[in-house]
């Protein structure tokens, strides 16, 4: 690795990079069919592992909310802590114990 | 603007598992938006942050020491000033309580005392966490770290109070001091809007959660900061211009918990629950703190 001059870092957000998804023992799984997408785990997603998508092609718990944004894992950084499963209103996400 | 929607802080740093402090520094810098220079003491966060050759930040960011990240931000400040390019830029430090309450202070109240244009916000996460768990001046009273341990002959652990920093900040007569909790996250956010919209220096007292010097379940960390203030323990307010007089409770429980829900889940005081007598001696002052806003009926 070569050193930049003043150990100087010249790519910005670059820990994007490196997935941390390994560090994973339990995985939130989210339950669309009860997601009422309020945006509460991606409010409080330390990571920030959860991204805000287009929500029409997901399942939803009530047709009026189909136009408003999904919360979707990105499991490549999501380290498993379970706060989104811990304050989800509906408890719409599943924690699964990662298997081999 | 809104930024609500752009990640500022990139995901892939190594913070632990739960940790509350990547939560407040990507609504913090959410709410700044991209024009602003990020500052940071020594801590937790610059560590976990920044794993050379990578960085979490999206915006020019600099650290130098444990002690001077207020100076640091001073320079920046005047730099600014000098060139003529201060206007619109946030300069906004993020310090922990090491770096704030202890070993950053002498620089953090010669920034107020000058009247930097700055936004500092400390993450108090109560001991110094990324060297051990070892007890700070904020670490609070009755709390088991690794300096402070708990045995036969001394069954408490810390046996000081908890330095009332944010206080402290506010008898420098700046022009804003709040505490803040991101479990109360609306409060939090307006918090940061209000305190980037005045000019001079301003301080914001964050509680964080570590989930490993704590000793919680990693999910149970926005949980345990909504009973830090639901019991009234980390109580939500913010002074202006050093006022004390006219200090404003932004979150008022309408029926404070009793402070052992918040101690219970955390194994850092774990001990006072054979000390009960200790458990009623934070319950006082808790309920002493607050006698001034709660009208007896």
């Amino acid at each position: 690795m070569k050193i930049s001059r003043g150990a100087t870092i010249t790519e910005p957000g670059s820990t994007a990079l490196e997935e941390t998804g390994s560090w994973r023992t339990f995985r939130p799984v989210i339950r669309y069919e009860k997601c009422i997408r309020c945006m509460i785990c991606w409010n409080f997603c330390p990571e920030p592992a959860i991204e805000k998508k287009e929500g029409e092609n997901y399942p939803v718990a009530n047709p009026k909310l189909i136009k408003m944004p999904v919360p979707v894992i990105n499991y490549n950084f999501c380290k498993g802590c379970g706060i989104c499963v811990n304050e989800c209103p509906t408890k719409a996400i599943d924690f699964v114990r990662e298997e081999k | 603007m809104n930024y609500e929607d752009m990640e500022f802080f990139a995901p892939g740093h190594r913070a632990c598992a739960g940790c509350a402090a990547p939560i407040i520094v990507k609504w913090a810098l959410k709410i700044a938006g991209p024009k602003t220079i990020v500052v940071n003491a020594t801590g937790c966060l610059e560590v976990f942050s920044t794993p050379y050759p990578h960085t979490s930040w999206r915006l020019p960011w600099i650290h130098t020491a444990f002690e001077n990240a207020a100076a640091t931000a001073s320079g920046i400040d005047a730099a600014l000033k000098a060139i003529g390019k201060r206007d619109d830029i946030n300069i906004i430090v993020f310090g922990g309580d090491g770096g704030t309450s202890d070993i950053g202070f002498q620089s953090l109240s010669g920034m107020a005392e000058r009247g930097h244009n700055i936004l500092y916000i400390m993450y108090d996460n109560e001991a110094y966490m990324n060297t051990g768990i070892q007890r700070s001046s904020s670490t609070p009273f009755g709390a088991w770290t690794s300096t402070t341990q708990v045995g036969p002959s001394k069954p408490l652990g810390k046996e000081e109070f908890k330095k009332p920093i944010a206080d402290i900040m506010a008898a420098h007569r700046i022009p804003y001091v709040a505490t803040a909790n991101p479990a109360f996250l609306p409060d939090f956010k307006a918090k940061i809007q209000k305190a980037l919209s005045i000019k001079g220096p301003k301080f914001i007292h964050t509680i964080s959660s570590c989930t490993t010097g704590w000793r919680h379940d990693p999910s149970k960390t926005i949980e345990i900061m909504r009973l830090a203030t639901e019991t009234g323990i980390f109580p939500l307010w913010e002074i202006e211009n050093g006022d004390f007089s006219k200090i404003r409770i932004t979150y008022m429980p309408k029926q404070r918990k009793p402070v052992e829900e918040y101690l219970k889940p955390q194994g850092r005081f774990r001990h006072l629950f054979n000390e009960p007598e200790k458990i009623k001696e934070i319950q006082r002052m808790v309920d002493e703190w607050w006698a001034r806003f709660e009208v007896k009926s």
